[in-house]
């Protein structure tokens, strides 16, 4: 079978996946799993440019999703009257400051003589700076946060249109990107793994904890939308009519209708992403990649700057994951940063990755699909299994109830079981790179 | 008066916790760093092998009080203690001989070794939640307290309290007899002396007769009892909850790469670097300082240097300056 028959055809079970689950389960929960198998698509698109093309090993993939989330609230929430007079302006002033003390001992760093000077200016610059960047920065983050504090006391956003947040998001993440690159990139895969790691920690830490910038863990909700509303379609004469002609009722007729502009969106940004990324890899830049990543000494040998591409394309995977991220809060319409977990957000997209096929674009994102699909319906799959397993035990005993309550667990024992598989008989994934 | 009673919060607040915190991630490190020194990878799945077992020793432990055996004014944890590292023990070494053996055959490389052990990771995850669930659990039982805040203020006539918790003289005299058990076998032992020959120079060792597989069977158990102590250390200090268990990866990594992938001393005194470094820098300083500077200087605010939130980036923080300026860590370790 051909290459491309074989995508064809698993692209087709997929879809069976999809559309079996909508005739036994309704076609409300497929297209829900369908939206979010479409930005799992994307973040897994993202992993593999930095993992497929060039063997970046990055487990921080929650931060770059998460700061995505951050820029839609920092795009389309209206801003907060008053708070910029209050400490707005004076925060962004004393980020400044940080910046520059930051600035400052890196050109230290780099300018003076190697000895203990410079190990004493450095040490006092960063020092001296933490101490007066808190002076400036603290009653401009009470000023902030004393602004109604139960519904806002935060900055708010720009009020601009959510889909401008898409790209901005990407920015961000690639902005979070250069700097952790800068710094981290030159060390070998796992201590790379485990920097990536702390960074996403610590950007979920001050997602958290600056209540200024997105309100913390008190959360963001309403943010807007880019589709309609079901209750304006609810209310549109026409919108029931041409309900009513396909034999549906207005209210389910309307939500199908805001899942389906949603993956109509989604699976826009997803085959642009797809394309660019096909591009790429095709490209003489997409060989290049591979050619640094099977054979870094070689390839610096032939005049390849090893440093800088691996900067470039770990900065474009996380922008993409940033961009996965601001459509993820844009679906769910609220930021809440303790939803983010590693295990679901950098983990599970990894398991997509390696199912799917690391270095081929096309299998990231059936991956991507399919172990979304799995993780949506392993949850009845386990309930089911265990009610056939506890269906010979006596109604009401713990080995019984325990099993029953505990099915939900199953998720990530088999997202567990199901890396191992692939990676112990199919190591190359689904639809192997070429 | 003042500065004692100023020692004396120090001694309450930051250097007692950090010292059990501290001993719980050095035991926790020294697992990483021999896998890292024997097998070559970075176990991800390190964490979760702590919560597995605590969860096996959390159960022996209400199997033992529903029999009603108890420990006197210990814990009833500690009793039930060595059955969790058995039952660990056969676990990993399961593991090893399912999943890891395959590509130690196969000369796989370290980043591979690292995938799998993520989807041990997962797969270990899900037995915990699977059978203990996912809430918080205490365990702790017997005296709360060797001497509690109150009676050491009557004892000592200070204003401030130092409470002494039997949890942390148990963290630390548990973690000192686990480390010089951990010293002895690898300086005295003929086998503590093959691994180490076989972490210097693996292909020497075999050379010279060491059977590799038996190496890594003996690292396995050792790292299954650390890492088990180090789990129901911690559990019982705070609290046991999966999810809590595989956030230590981070500070446990960083204490192990602080001190030297590799090298076991340097994972101990890693630990304490991490440990204190989050205490104090996490701590809200008015207290201590009340004490010590003149009223007239004595600070309005929490003098609190970051959020506990933040507890994560210290440690972090920490690990970039170490693999920046000194990449081999504080101890020299290995660096491939």
């Amino acid at each position: 079978m051909s290459q491309t028959m074989r995508n064809v055809v698993l692209f087709g079970l997929m879809g069976l996946l999809i559309v079996g689950t909508g005739l036994m389960q309704g076609w409300n929960l497929a297209l829900t799993i369908v939206n979010m198998g479409l930005i799992s698509g994307v973040m897994a698109l993202g992993v593999n440019l930095q993992w497929g093309f060039a063997g970046l090993f990055n487990i921080g993939v929650m931060g770059f999703v998460a700061l995505g989330g951050l820029a839609t609230v920092l795009v389309s929430m209206p801003a907060t009257p008053g708070a910029w007079g209050a400490g707005g302006i004076r925060i962004m002033l004393s980020l400044v400051l940080g910046a520059a003390t930051i600035v400052a001992a890196v050109l230290v760093q780099q300018r003076m003589e190697k000895g203990r000077m410079r190990g004493v200016a450095t040490v006092a610059i960063l020092i001296i700076g933490f101490f007066v960047f808190r002076a400036a920065f603290d009653p401009g983050v009470e000023g902030v946060e004393a602004i109604n504090p139960a519904s806002s006391g935060n900055l708010g956003g720009l009020g601009l249109p959510v889909l401008i947040a898409w790209p901005v998001g990407g920015l961000l993440a690639a902005g979070a990107a250069w700097i952790i690159g800068k710094t981290a990139l030159g060390l070998r895969s796992d201590y790379l793994a485990i920097a990536t790691l702390g960074i996403a920690e610590i950007i979920l830490a001050v997602m958290k904890n600056e209540d200024w910038l997105a309100r913390g863990v008190k959360n963001v909700i309403g943010i807007p939308r880019p589709v309609a509303y079901e209750v304006e379609l609810q209310q549109d004469p026409g919108f029931i009519e041409r309900a009513a002609s396909f034999g549906l009722d207005p209210v389910g007729a309307s939500t199908l209708y805001v899942k389906l502009s949603y993956g109509v969106l989604f699976a826009l940004v997803l085959i642009l992403l797809l394309w660019l990324a096909q591009r790429a890899l095709n490209s003489p830049w997409g060989r290049m990649m591979r050619a640094i990543r099977d054979n870094e000494v070689a390839a610096e040998a032939m005049g390849k700057d090893v440093k800088g591409r691996h900067l470039q394309i770990f900065i474009l995977g996380s922008a993409i994951c940033g961009i996965a991220g601001a459509m993820m809060t844009t679906l769910d319409g609220q930021l809440t940063p303790t939803s983010y977990q590693p295990l679901r957000f950098t983990f599970l997209v990894w398991v997509m990755v390696i199912v799917g096929g690391s270095g081929n674009n096309f299998g990231a994102v059936l991956g991507g699909m399919l172990i979304w699909w799995l993780w949506v319906m392993v949850e009845p799959i386990g309930l089911w299994l265990m009610q056939v397993i506890t269906s010979g035990m006596a109604d009401g005993s713990w080995l019984k109830d325990h099993l029953i309550d505990s099915a939900a667990q199953m998720r990530l024992l088999t997202m567990g079981v199901i890396l191992l598989l692939m990676l112990r008989f199919n190591p190359r994934g689904l639809i192997p790179e070429r | 008066m003042d500065f004692l009673n100023a020692i004396v919060a120090f001694a309450n607040f930051v250097f007692v916790p950090g010292l059990a915190y501290g001993a719980q991630l050095a035991l926790g490190a020294l697992g990483v760093t021999l896998i890292y020194g024997i097998l070559r990878f970075s176990n991800f799945a390190h964490g979760d092998t702590m919560a597995f077992g605590t969860m096996a020793t959390i159960l022996v432990t209400w199997l033992l009080q529903s029999w009603g055996v108890s420990f006197g004014v210990l814990p009833t944890a500690l009793l039930a203690l060595p059955f969790g590292v058995a039952a660990t023990a056969l676990v990993v070494l399961g593991t090893d001989r399912a999943v890891y053996r395959f590509y130690r055959k196969q000369k796989a490389a370290p980043v591979i070794l690292v995938i799998v052990s993520m989807g041990v990771m997962f797969v270990m995850n899900g037995i915990v939640r699977f059978i203990i669930g996912v809430e918080d659990i205490g365990f702790a039982d017997g005296e709360r307290f060797l001497i509690s805040a109150r009676t050491f203020k009557e004892m000592t006539g200070l204003d401030e309290g130092l409470a002494i918790r039997t949890t942390t003289v148990i963290t630390l005299v548990t973690a000192a007899i686990a480390v010089a058990l951990l010293f002895w076998f690898l300086n005295k032992t003929r086998t503590g002396k093959s691994m180490r020959a076989f972490s210097d120079n693996e292909d020497l060792a075999l050379l010279s007769g060491i059977s590799p597989e038996r190496v890594v069977a003996v690292t396995w158990i050792i790292v299954a009892a650390l890492a088990t102590t180090a789990g129901v250390l911690y559990g019982l200090d705070k609290s046991f909850k999966a999810f809590t268990y595989f956030q230590l990866l981070l500070p446990i990594f960083a204490a192990a790469i602080v001190g030297g992938l590799g090298n076991p001393l340097g994972a101990i005194a890693g630990g304490f670097v991490i440990a204190f470094s989050e205490v104090t820098v996490t701590y809200a300083w008015k207290k201590v300082l009340g004490y010590v500077l003149p009223d007239s200087l004595a600070p309005d605010s929490l003098v609190q240097l970051l959020s506990t939130d933040y507890k994560f980036a210290v440690s972090f923080a920490l690990l970039i300056l170490v693999l920046l300026f000194k990449p081999t860590g504080l101890f020299k370790g290995q660096s491939v």
